[in-house]
């Protein structure tokens, strides 16, 4: 049966040449769209380069500070003393890193002024993280109790500051009115991963930030990397209990009542920092189904015209089925099998056009360093979207014409 | 066969209403090949589509080998148009998309058989009515009279009771209509099937066993 419903979708396809086009263009816009839309979000919120331990990861990036009488609120990264005392003593994690908020400043050479982004981080960074080191290695944990003034850079700024390709190791850049000796060289991080994402990383005794200074608000954060992804609810638990006792002290005039500071994963730490609302991530995965709904229904309405009158043109054919033993039931089933094949075929071509945008976007360099991919994960979500917009599309008119009388239909 | 008790139909518009049958009774027995005349528009084709459970009569009942089949519901309506009855129309209404060989076994699509014996069974039914050699052919590729056979090679394909023709040789010149004709007559006759034949065509008319006439929606002999 289902080789005859493929027969005849092919032929109704040929037949009207100009319907096809306009079905299969918007079929195939829309659902390039959802690929694309798609890999953007599995990079953004997929375990990548070099973040590849997010899965066991917690990320502790703001801390809030509530005057609930004055209604005041103050919010940000916290003091490196802080981090130190109440998140770096957490027992049950593997590993803790503490990391700066990323910064910028000018860079000169040869008169050509480069802009650069640099963060302040400590040895387990590089632990947590797995950075692809083109040449040298890391800081560690003794170079930084040495108060050594070292970097690692990105390859960008290597190829940019010394030239493409040139070795560096060993040598120094300027950066703040300081001299730094360069270590280390890695592959580029995508700007989407801020956590990671710098062009220059510098070890925090360098900073020129008070790291004695006891106030709780700084341009710190710290990431907390589990033995195993099983361990985050207790950490989680551990930290609360550490929060819970965290002091509350008032800082000039501000006279906060209350903190609120967690451990987040990392899906959770980029919705609070992108919608400063609390516990949001059922929101934010609803808000996203929701627009996509939206997005696949518009043009679903559309098709559904289409479908609509491409289907009246068939009137004559229902009758004749129907005449010969098929029930409405089987009719519909019938002209919805069409339309997913219709889509299916529009999420080929989806597909390929996405691969071709995905392969500009990544090499055009309009999100440096991105790594976006058409992974199984994305196909899957394709192919979902793909059968629902042919569900969403198909359903209705074929409901309708189903109901179709047998002689009008006849008639037609 | 077929019992008709006291079949109305009505067409109702919002400004007027037409009677296109009124209280009409008739048998047709197992077997035998019925005819069906009158003028244009007085209610043939609308007593064929009751008959054939294609359309609901306003009033009256329609018995099929004794079950009473109007107000079945849909998807046991359609089983027993698949299993019990047969269509042959004038303009054909065969699926010109589809070749030759698909239009046949479109009845069996709707029945628990294999790809294979559905095959077999169109190449069969297409012999009967000689045109296994036309079976890759479109039906925009034939002449009227194969299609009309291709129409007829569909009807029987699933072994009805009941045949129901709707001036099936109303588009054909004499020559293919005797064709047409003798195909009937030889299904009747040979294999018992009970035709029931509208037709506008005296001659046709005087080769089947019985004829009803019909003026204004009532049944006149």
């Amino acid at each position: 049966m289902l080789k005859n419903y493929f027969k005849i979708t092919i032929a109704v396809l040929k037949r009207r040449k100009f319907f096809t086009f306009i079905s299969l263009f918007g079929i195939s816009m829309t659902l390039t769209i959802l690929v694309v839309v798609t890999a953007f979000l599995d990079h953004l919120f997929s375990a990548g380069y070099p973040e590849i331990n997010r899965e066991k990861s917690l990320y502790s990036m703001t801390l809030e500070q509530i005057d609930s009488k004055n209604q005041g609120q103050q919010s940000g990264p916290m003091s490196f003393s802080f981090v130190n005392k109440y998140i770096k003593s957490l027992k049950l994690p593997a590993k803790i890193s503490l990391t700066s908020m990323v910064s910028t400043a000018n860079m000169y050479r040869d008169n050509k002024k480069i802009r650069v982004f640099f963060k302040y981080t400590d040895a387990e960074f590089w632990e947590i993280h797995q950075f692809d080191f083109l040449e040298g290695k890391p800081y560690t944990t003794r170079d930084i109790d040495n108060n050594e003034f070292m970097v690692v850079i990105n390859e960008d700024l290597r190829n940019k500051y010394f030239g493409n390709g040139v070795s560096c190791i060993g040598k120094t850049i300027d950066l703040d009115n300081q001299k730094f000796k360069i270590v280390g060289v890695v592959k580029g991080v995508p700007i989407t991963r801020p956590h990671t994402s710098a062009d220059i990383y510098l070890p925090y005794n360098t900073t020129k930030e008070d790291l004695k200074d006891p106030s709780y608000r700084g341009s710190f954060a710290a990431i907390v990397l589990a033995k195993e992804k099983n361990d985050l609810p207790k950490i989680r638990a551990e930290f609360a209990e550490i929060a819970r006792k965290i002091p509350i002290v008032s800082q000039g005039g501000f006279n906060p009542d209350k903190i609120n500071i967690r451990l987040d994963d990392y899906v959770e730490s980029f919705l609070i920092n992108l919608f400063r609302r609390e516990d949001n991530s059922t929101f934010l995965y609803s808000l996203l189904v929701l627009i996509a709904l939206i997005f696949m229904s518009l043009p679903a309405i559309n098709l559904i015209n289409i479908n609509t009158s491409r289907i009246l043109e068939r009137a004559s054919e229902i009758g004749i089925r129907k005449a010969f033993g098929a029930s409405s039931k089987v009719l519909v089933g019938q002209f919805v099998v069409e339309n997913i094949f219709l889509t299916l075929i529009g999420g080929v071509i989806a597909i390929v056009f996405s691969l071709l945008i995905i392969f500009y976007i990544n090499t055009s360099q309009i999100i440096p360093n991105s790594d976006l991919a058409i992974n199984w994960k994305v196909l899957g979500v394709a192919t979902i979207a793909s059968l629902v917009f042919g569900l969403l599309s198909g359903v209705y008119p074929a409901w309708r014409m189903s109901k179709m009388h047998i002689v009008d239909a006849l008639k037609a | 066969m077929i019992t008709l008790q006291n079949i109305e139909k009505v067409y109702r518009t919002s400004t007027i209403e037409t009677l296109a049958l009124n209280n009409i009774n008739l048998s047709v027995e197992k077997g035998e090949f019925l005819s069906i005349m009158g003028p244009s528009g007085c209610g043939k084709s609308t007593l064929l589509n009751v008959m054939g459970l294609l359309d609901e009569p306003s009033k009256g009942d329609v018995k099929i080998d004794g079950k009473r089949a109007s107000g079945l519901p849909d998807k046991e309506l359609s089983r027993f148009r698949n299993e019990k009855l047969g269509f042959v129309f004038q303009s054909y209404h065969l699926i010109n998309d589809l070749p030759v060989l698909d239009n046949v076994e479109l009845p069996l699509l709707y029945r628990k058989i294999s790809g294979s014996e559905r095959r077999k069974l169109a190449i069969e039914a297409l012999e009967k009515v000689g045109l296994s050699n036309r079976m890759k052919h479109y039906p925009s590729q034939l002449s009227g009279g194969q299609r009309q056979r291709v129409a007829i090679a569909r009807a029987i394909i699933g072994k009805p009771a009941i045949i129901l023709a709707d001036e099936p040789t109303g588009n054909l010149d004499s020559t293919m209509g005797n064709e047409i004709m003798d195909i009937l007559m030889n299904l009747n006759k040979n294999e018992g099937t009970t035709i029931v034949m509208v037709t506008h065509d005296e001659n046709m008319s005087k080769k089947t066993d019985r004829l009803v006439r019909l003026f204004d929606g009532s049944q006149v002999m």
